[in-house]
């Protein structure tokens, strides 16, 4: 039981790492129908920025801000040099440029990052509450405190803000967003913008655990599996299907090496593409997802 | 077909005069690319009595390359469906091949058994796997289809990771593909010739075949449902297209081409590493097709030759930039590993960008120009 609640726990701690992400993708995917696949560049970015400025001398919560707001001018950057020329393109083509991008973007983080391992300096560390016998690592509080506040904020962002309701209106019908004097250009920009923010946030939660090294940027990559699970066009669903998977791989992480040790080492962390197969399998559109409507 | 395209006397000195669907549709349908391919197979098979060993292992190796990307060129460029699991499936190749050609009595699984037998298996496996991977990924469309893949590469990731009697597993790996024709080894000393000129040799007329049987495939009506699906799939079905049927077909002939593709690459190595088959593999295969020329069967080819030449451009580069570094870890501001990847991103993003058509296009602009001279146009 204990073992339950302690993987519960930290599966929902890694889940809110993973919700951040995928409501990365969630609000890129929205505006502009794209799958930005240079999510995982943008968390190692914000992460590696994160440690720079931590050993510049900034308290964590200061260089956390500026972390985001680093991560956030680079996904601006990005968006206007190599997604605006290619508006009306096929949203496949796009997609590979953001892999093109990607790719640009963690060899120069990994040149900044060397080969060490690196820590981010944080107030949790890995230290714990005891809860009736469970173990509560205080990062895992964080990390799910922190979901909670910036899906809050953005619900508030998204339903009573000018901007906000821009944002909305795009993601329904851009050219129709553009007849009522909505600058859909900015729209793009301040999506690819959130979207940063959030990646370098959760970049930083990912370093509170383990250190961040050139190989950090696949864990970005599981919120792949949260989005399809969620619906690519779903924001609830990138919270729960980042949560789902979080969950899944925690317990497949404490159960799988006695249950079923014939998956061999680390099944833990390729189970979230199972699911993510099985998910499609029986909904082709993802748990919250829009079935697309074609006309013909 | 060819022969009756010459005898036509109406096109004497109007080579793009088509008196018929036929000649039209012909393999090679102008004289100037029934010469200029002539030409071109000539050279390259004279060049491994010309050049040097080591360019012409390079060679040898961006001719496998050139299947693989054929490949993904079948399934992407063609027929529209994005994979980004191409490096599953050569990995899936490079295993069957290395376990059926492999020693017997080595530590890891393998029978001995010859080329014949592995060089068809190393097709049919990973096709055969492509079937049953197609279903899912034929519901599937755009970039929902596009993270499945990207689902499949980590997959067979692990599996090839954790499933050390195949594989050896991660570190240590296993033995390359043992290629040996007529009882002489394909990549070893033997037969008059070097292994280097024998493993040019051997994967240049895999090539040659592989690219005949894609240019047949693209042209015939198996190719032009593919384009139909890709162009609009809702209108293919109403035409009639089979929608099901023709995304398997592509999943299967690309994963076929992929096999082979894995088996020639590791033919040419000493270990396979079961790390290889990653993301960046399947990124690299994207970006031949890319920077080659979407849905061209010679664009794949160009593509496979630049990306695999690519280092040994990055690697004569800090002679003339002192800012970049030598090797992996080099000092300076940026190493010649680290450009050669940067540079695949670079060049993805800028093909995309200003010549989606690849460098075939940049060829069809050179064309065109010397064409229409002294005019513009």
């Amino acid at each position: 039981m204990t073992r339950l609640l302690q993987a519960l726990v930290a599966g929902l701690g890694n889940g809110s790492v993973y919700a951040l992400l995928a409501l990365g993708f969630v609000i890129i995917y929205k505006s502009t129908s794209v799958v930005n696949f240079a999510q995982p560049a943008l968390m190692v970015a914000g992460a590696t920025a994160v440690i720079y400025l931590g050993q510049a001398g900034l308290p964590f919560p200061a260089a956390v801000a500026g972390a985001m707001a680093l991560a956030a001018l680079l996904g601006l950057t990005v968006e206007r040099t190599a997604l605006r020329p290619m508006i009306g393109k096929p949203v496949f083509v796009i997609a590979i440029i953001t892999i093109g991008v990607d790719i640009v973007i963690r060899v120069v983080v990994n040149r900044l990052l060397g080969t060490n391992l690196r820590a981010i300096a944080n107030p949790w560390g890995l230290e714990s509450f005891d809860v009736g016998g469970v173990f509560v690592q205080q990062r895992y509080l964080a990390m799910i405190v922190t979901l909670a506040v910036v899906v809050t904020l953005l619900f508030a962002f998204f339903r009573y803000s000018r901007i906000g309701l821009a944002l909305r209106a795009t993601a329904l019908d851009q050219e129709t967003a553009l007849t009522q004097g909505i600058s859909v250009g900015v729209t793009f920009a301040l999506s690819w913008a959130i979207a940063g923010a959030l990646a370098a946030l959760a970049g930083t939660f990912v370093g509170t655990g383990q250190s961040i090294d050139q190989q950090t940027w696949i864990i970005a990559l599981k919120a792949l599996p949260a989005i399809i699970i969620g619906g690519l066009d779903s924001v609830g669903g990138a919270v729960i299907g980042g949560l789902v998977v979080g969950v899944i791989e925690a317990l497949v992480g404490t159960y799988q090496p006695t249950y079923a040790p014939w998956l061999g080492n680390n099944f833990q962390l390729v189970s979230p593409y199972v699911v993510l197969l099985l998910v499609l399998l029986v909904r082709p559109y993802g748990l919250f997802g829009t079935p697309e409507v074609e006309r013909v | 077909m060819t022969a009756s395209v010459r005898s036509d006397p109406t096109r004497r000195g109007r080579p793009e005069l088509y008196t018929s669907y036929e000649s039209d549709a012909a393999l090679l349908n102008t004289p100037g690319k029934r010469w200029g391919v002539l030409a071109i197979v000539m050279l390259a098979a004279a060049a491994p009595f010309v050049l040097g060993n080591p360019l012409l292992l390079l060679l040898a190796t961006a001719f496998a390359a050139a299947i693989g990307a054929i490949g993904l060129n079948l399934v992407t460029g063609y027929a529209g469906q994005v994979s980004l699991g191409h490096a599953f499936f050569v990995g899936l190749g490079a295993y069957t091949a290395a376990v059926l050609s492999g020693d017997p009595d080595a530590r890891l699984l393998g029978f001995g058994l010859p080329m014949i037998v592995w060089l068809p298996a190393a097709a049919l496996v990973p096709g055969l796997v492509g079937l049953i991977v197609a279903p899912l990924a034929a519901r599937l469309r755009g970039l929902y289809l596009a993270i499945v893949t990207l689902g499949l590469v980590f997959l067979g990731e692990h599996v090839f990771r954790e499933w050390r009697s195949v594989t050896g597993g991660p570190g240590v790996g296993r033995d390359g593909v043992q290629a040996a024709l007529f009882g002489v080894s394909i990549t070893g000393a033997g037969g008059g010739l070097d292994g280097a000129q024998k493993a040019y040799l051997f994967t240049f007329v895999l090539l040659l075949v592989a690219a005949l049987l894609g240019r047949n495939l693209a042209r015939s009506k198996v190719g032009r449902a593919f384009a139909a699906v890709r162009d609009r799939d809702i209108a293919a079905e109403v035409i009639g297209v089979n929608l099901t049927r023709s995304k398997l077909l592509a999943f299967a002939i690309s994963s076929a081409y992929a096999g082979v593709a894995g088996a020639l690459l590791y033919t040419l190595t000493r270990t396979i590493d079961p790390n290889s088959f990653n993301l960046l593999m399947s990124v690299r295969f994207i970006a031949m097709v890319l920077i080659g020329g979407v849905a061209t069967i010679s664009g794949s080819i160009m593509g496979a030759l630049f990306i695999t030449l690519l280092p040994r451009f990055t690697q004569l580069l800090p002679r003339f930039l002192p800012f970049i570094g030598e090797g992996a870890r080099g000092g300076g501001l940026i190493s010649t590993a680290d450009l050669e990847v940067m540079l695949y991103g670079l060049l993805i993003v800028g093909f995309l960008i200003f010549e989606p058509r690849g460098l075939f296009g940049l060829w069809i602009r050179i064309r065109n120009y010397w064409k229409g001279w002294p005019f513009s146009y």
